[in-house]
């Protein structure tokens, strides 16, 4: 079984938001909620600044916390590439997993239920990239099988540095962040 | 220079810092923690065969956990986003998930309630129902399972008053709660509360001198592991540093410091410790406080918790 | 898998009524369009062309149940290579915006007060055709003027140049980019055009002056860029801001604003007496180095970097590092450069500065673009004006290629040298994209006639005499895109849904009004296909291909001097013009030369505004979709200087400019990416327009707060970063 993870090339990445846009098309993201977004992260004094650009959405953890708190089994690991996914009508909308996520990646759907990026598994399902990676300008992102030594995601991982967020919280994410 | 975080997300209950729990979950996690309490304070009085006398707290406090409990269910029902999907905790069960042990602890709580009520029940409800009666004495005629009923209420008492806090505490994301220890101090604080609440109204005055005397034991017990939360915090990693900086100099000091520690703790143990040495008369006062407090730091917990995050104190956070 | 079912179509709460009502349109289009008369299932696929931002990137347009889904970009279109931008993705939400204009309005009241009625496309248009006879009679009709921006506007231009006006026009020229395509047109004997011929994604040393790519959201630029990046170009970058772009170079100069002219000179001065510009390409393409090179002797970096704020070894340094990359160095043009006045000069300035590279006409500099031969169709001669043009009078800017707009409004108000007494806009909202907003209003004032083309009620619309809803891009055909890029290509936009409500497109509206105006003879063609069928099959392409496709590919051609590209420089020398005898000949320096700016007074800070990748101009904020993204603008300063005036980051401030003008209140973004002496905001916001409920009132305009700009001498670009204003707390 594959385990899907994706990496995004912050020196390529402008932060334009494409990829925010693709998601709500393509899924009918309600208004006025995300399932990705943009971090620009900053430091130093002017002029030296160094700036980090990222699309950001849940990572699909590999010991995801929002999977263990659900009390009924309504955010699980899939079977599909091990994505971290939600089924709308066993949620209870307790939100335990919106507080369990150090991402804050998740939200209530207007309809009641916890959402969250589904890495497009509707898409990927059929072979194709998750609505984010294949809209972006810049192509700064690569998607595919971490446990595939062939993959190009795993070639792009092993050919360059990077890191993932908030790996304290003990969450083995899966979205590297090239630097 | 601080560094500069930007985020474009705008999720409602999500940002600037997560708020999805308001004040339902803090009233069921004290209501669940009184009725833990209870239900440990019940179980060792039909443990110890004191219900051969009606005046004991036993024949009253099952009742009012029932109540109790009812209510924070309520709450918790309130707070439900995907209400009538509900029953959905009943056709699963999840061993990485203490909401769902605690779905299922509550399963158990009810009958063993109901159980421990029948043993001794109030007067007025025999005189209603001949079942009842008939129960009671079926009851009070076998001490070996009301022994058995007693161990499995304690034994239920001190799994749901930790539940209320592991609750929280498995929820990694937030720093505030990333500690095992909110169990035993939501236990702790739970216990005080139904001392506090049977020290109030228990007609005898043993038990009284008693469940002031378990109160203060209970306080104690929480102000320690209170302290230990926050040694816990200081010495952690910048983040938990952060969390911790919430209680001092943050925007959760003033509740913390004067509703939990002071007016919740503090006063009420001084308080209760000069009734017990008989130098004031028992009041309800102490008690109240007592409750309040214990109410105050669910409030707490969850409030500051959620405001915690593992970004923070990494980072200056400044968001859009 | 349960998540998956139940994903639901996009909700837009408030554009309830115009998803609704359009159902019915989009099914009814959608049987026409499959002739069965069944309503379409599943998935369908359209190709079009987009028209958030003027790039017109090809994309593909999907219905699923006949009820529009999503647009992606045509992987056969090379301008967006399959990906769209985050405008062209969201580009779905301008059909859906309820606050689109549904009918055509006439005033019923006077301008300025929002008193309309609804009519009929034939009671506008017969109104509309009576006016302009009446204006006609009265002062010919040269007084009807035109300003339409981007590729919809054809049909118009087609229309009222035939009812007997030159007047047409453009900000794109004058407030945009105008003064680029003047300065390499001085240099060079060519403009830059648009998309701009940079071969970005070939460069080895990119130079962005104040041209934030990424930020600025032209599609083939940005992917360009990330490609350039991917290569491990070097990327150098001057901008008083830190901006996305600084983020990704090795070299980031936080240039004192209005002083760019400086570096670019002392860069040439590194260049030329260091002896590392292209000598070969100089000597044989060049004309007139010698007095240029005397000319920029002065300009040394030490000279500059009291007026930049540069380091002389910086500006050393990073004159070297283009030197070393040369000739795929690119020193970028820029897009909108009406900056300070001198405008034109700083343009000339950065073709120079290629040139000494040498990297015009060469790989990872500037490309030569290749087009298709579409011919035109062949209408009727339109009618000779006797009177010529109206913005220019006595060519007083002599290098103007293009009408110039600000001419157009003062000769509105002024009635010299004749008068303008009717004004159409098609996609143009003069109030905001004009520097001035009260003399536009008293020019607005002298008209008899305003008509405004648009999809939203824009504050334009609002002091229309008429509103005409069109068509969104979506919805309709326009003129086939015969593109100028790379490699050649024809583009078709073709309809994907209905028209929600009454909406037309321009092509209808332009061949309607002609009919009223009794102009039949210039509309032989019945419908607009026909039209377009014509064209293709003069050129001899197919149009169903097209339709098919979205796009024609034609046959690759030279894009580069050692591709075989022959060099030709079509100026007065016909070399490349290090010194300009046409500028000496008008007065004008032959060679660029400097003057400082003026410094903003104490307090007060240079009011800077550019762009947000995710909207266009101020024609995107009430799309649902990218108001979603951004719906507000925020001001930027500096954060230790926001500390010391006491204003915390989030806090909503208002701006005032030196004439007064005070802004809507906006978010202040108290950050370390911007210098202390300017501010900066996001163009396109702080909307007046009621009818614009979503973003009406949200954000602060800095269009509001231009009330001065300094006129640049050669073409009439007006420079806009001439404002200064200070921050106040919000009252």
């Amino acid at each position: 079984m594959a385990r899907y993870g994706m990496a995004i090339d912050t020196r390529k990445c402008v932060g334009c938001m494409d990829c925010v846009v693709a998601c709500k098309t393509e899924n009918g993201v309600p208004e006025g909620l995300n399932r990705d977004w943009i971090a620009y992260e900053s430091a130093g004094k002017f002029p030296t600044i160094h700036m980090e650009i990222r699309s950001e959405r849940c990572n699909h953890c590999d010991n995801p916390p929002c999977v263990a708190c659900c009390p009924t089994g309504a955010s699980h690991v899939d079977d599909l590439g091990h994505i971290v996914l939600v089924t709308h009508n066993a949620c209870i909308g307790c939100k335990a997993c919106l507080a369990s996520c150090p991402y804050d990646a998740r939200f209530v759907h207007p309809d009641g239920y916890a959402d969250k990026c589904t890495f497009c598994a509707h898409r990927v399902g059929e072979g194709l990239d998750p609505a984010c990676v294949m809209v972006c300008p810049t192509r700064c992102f690569t998607f595919g099988d971490l446990d595939d030594p062939q993959s190009a995601i795993t070639r792009v991982l092993e050919s360059r540095r990077g890191h993932a967020l908030l790996t304290d919280a003990g969450t083995g994410p899966r979205i590297f962040y090239l630097d | 220079m601080t560094p500069e975080l930007f985020i474009t997300r705008h999720n409602e209950l999500v940002d600037p810092f997560v708020q999805v729990w308001s004040w339902q979950i803090p009233v069921y996690l004290f209501l669940g923690g009184l009725v833990a309490g209870m239900m440990i304070i019940t179980g060792f009085s039909l443990v110890k065969g004191r219900y051969g006398e009606r005046s004991c707290i036993c024949s009253a406090l099952p009742g009012v956990g029932l109540v109790m409990l009812s209510l924070g269910m309520l709450a918790l029902f309130l707070d439900l986003e995907h209400k009538w999907y509900v029953w959905r905790l009943y056709t699963t069960f999840q061993p990485s998930s203490p909401m769902s042990w605690g779905a299922w602890i509550l399963v158990l709580v009810y009958p063993v309630l109901i159980a421990s009520w029948l043993v001794r029940p109030p007067a007025l409800l025999e005189d209603l129902s001949q079942t009842v009666e008939r129960a009671s004495a079926w009851l009070q005629a076998r001490p070996q399972a009301v022994r058995a009923m007693g161990a499995a209420s304690l034994g239920l008492g001190v799994a749901l008053g930790i539940y209320t806090g592991i609750l929280l505490s498995s929820l990694g994301a937030r720093p505030l709660w990333s500690s095992g220890i909110l169990g035993p101090l939501f236990l702790a604080s739970g216990l005080s509360a139904a001392a506090a609440f049977t020290h109030m109204v228990a007609r005898n005055e043993h038990e009284r001198i008693e469940m002031a005397r378990l109160d203060n034991v209970a306080l104690t017990a929480e102000l320690g592991i209170l302290a230990l939360l926050m040694l816990g915090l200081f010495s952690g990693s910048a983040p938990q540093m952060a969390a911790a900086g919430l209680f001092m100099g943050g925007a959760y000091t003033a509740p913390f410091w004067v509703f939990v520690v002071a007016l919740g703790i503090v006063m009420p143990l001084i308080i209760q410790n000069l009734a017990v040495a008989h130098r004031i008369a028992h009041t309800p006062l102490a008690p109240l406080m007592v409750m309040t407090g214990s109410l105050a730091l669910r409030f707490v917990f969850v409030q500051a918790g959620q405001m915690s995050h593992w970004a923070h104190g990494v980072l200056g956070v400044i968001r859009h | 898998m349960d998540a998956l079912s139940r994903r639901r179509f996009l909700k837009i709460s408030a554009a309830t009524l115009a998803v609704t009502s359009s159902a019915a349109g989009v099914a009814k289009f959608a049987d026409t369009a499959l002739g069965n008369g069944v309503p379409p299932r599943g998935v369908q696929k359209i190709p079009t062309f987009c028209d958030i931002c003027f790039w017109k990137c090809g994309a593909v347009a999907y219905l699923r149940d006949g009820r529009l889904w999503k647009i992606e970009g045509n992987p056969a279109d090379p301008l967006s290579r399959g990906r769209l931008c985050p405008r062209g993705t969201g580009g779905i939400g301008a059909y859906f915006d309820d606050d689109r204009l549904k009918a055509p309005l006439i005033r019923r009241r006077q301008r300025g007060e929002d008193v309309w009625a609804q009519v009929t496309w034939d009671e506008a248009l017969g109104h509309i055709a009576g006016k302009m006879q009446a204006i006609k009679a009265r002062y010919g009709p040269e007084a009807i003027a035109l300003f339409s921006h981007g590729l919809g506007g054809t049909f118009l231009k087609h229309t009222v140049k035939a009812f007997g006006t030159p007047n047409i026009t453009a900000p794109s020229f004058a407030q945009c980019r105008g003064p680029r395509d003047v300065g390499f047109h001085l240099t060079f004997g060519e403009e830059i055009g648009s998309p701009e011929r940079t071969d970005i994604r070939n460069s080895r040393c990119l130079v962005l002056i104040g041209s934030h790519l990424g930020e600025n959201m032209h599609n083939s630029q940005v992917q360009e860029f990330a490609e350039a990046i991917g290569n491990g170009a070097s990327i150098i970058v001057v901008d008083p801001r830190f901006s996305v772009a600084a983020s990704k170079a090795k070299h980031y100069l936080p240039i004192k604003p209005g002083t760019d002219l400086a570096l670019v000179l002392a860069w040439m001065n590194v260049l030329v007496s260091e002896g590392l510009y292209d000598k070969e390409y100089v000597a044989q393409y060049g004309f007139g180095f010698e007095a240029f090179a005397a000319s920029v002797a002065g300009f040394t970096p030490e000279w500059a970097y009291p007026e930049t704020g540069i380091e002389a070894s910086l500006i050393r340094e990073t004159a070297r590092e283009m030197a070393r990359y040369r000739p795929a160095t690119l020193v970028h043009p820029g897009r909108h450069s009406t900056w300070y006045g001198n405008d034109t000069q700083r343009s000339r300035a950065i073709a120079l500065l290629n040139a000494l590279l040498g990297s015009w006409g060469r790989k990872g500099g500037f490309y030569a673009p290749a087009s298709m031969d579409v011919p035109g169709y062949p209408y009727p001669p339109y009618p000779k004006s006797e009177k010529g043009k109206v913005d220019n009078p006595g060519a007083k800017y002599p290098f103007a290629l293009e009408p110039i707009t600000t001419g157009i409004r003062e000769a509105t108000i002024t009635g010299h040298p004749y008068p303008i007494k009717g004004w159409f806009t098609y996609a143009t909202n003069l109030i905001t994209a004009l520097p001035n907003e009260p003399e536009t209003i008293k020019a607005i004032r002298n008209l008899d006639l305003l008509v405004v083309v648009d999809v939203i009620p824009t504050e334009m619309a609002g002091w229309a005499d008429v509103v005409l809803p069109e068509s969104t891009y979506l919805e309709r055909y326009d003129d086939v895109n015969v593109e100028l890029f790379r490699e050649p290509f024809v583009a078709l936009r073709q309809p994907v849904v209905a028209s929600p409500h009454d909406q037309k497109p321009n092509w209808w509206i332009a061949r309607e009004l002609a009919r009223k105006l009794g102009l039949e003879s210039y509309y032989p063609w019945k419908t607009i296909e026909e039209y377009l069928e014509f064209r293709l099959t003069k050129a001899g392409l197919s149009f169903a291909e097209l339709k098919q496709n979205g796009i024609i590919h034609g046959a690759p051609q030279p894009n580069y001097f050692e591709d075989g590209l022959e060099p030709k420089f079509p100026t007065a020398s016909g070399k490349i013009e290090f010194y300009s005898t046409v500028l000496r000949d008008k007065g004008f320096d032959p060679v660029p030369t400097y003057a400082r700016p003026t410094e903003p007074p104490p307090g007060a800070f240079r009011l800077l505004f550019g762009r947000a990748p995710v909207h266009s101009f101020g024609r995107t904020q009430s799309n649902p979709i990218l108001n979603d993204m951004m719906d507000e603008n925020e001001v930027w300063l500096n954060a230790d200087i926001a500390a010391r005036l006491g204003f915390a980051h989030g806090s909503y401030v208002k701006l005032r400019n030196q004439d007064g003008v005070i802004s809507n209140r906006v978010k202040l973004k108290a950050t370390a990416r911007i210098r202390s002496d300017c501010v900066y905001m996001v163009h396109g916001f702080g909307h007046t327009a009621v009818r614009l409920r979503r973003t009406v009132g949200r954000g602060a305009s800095d269009a509001q707060l231009i009330t001065r700009y300094t006129t640049d001498p050669l073409m009439g670009g007006t420079g806009m970063n001439v404002n200064f204003v200070t921050v106040e707390a919000e009252a």
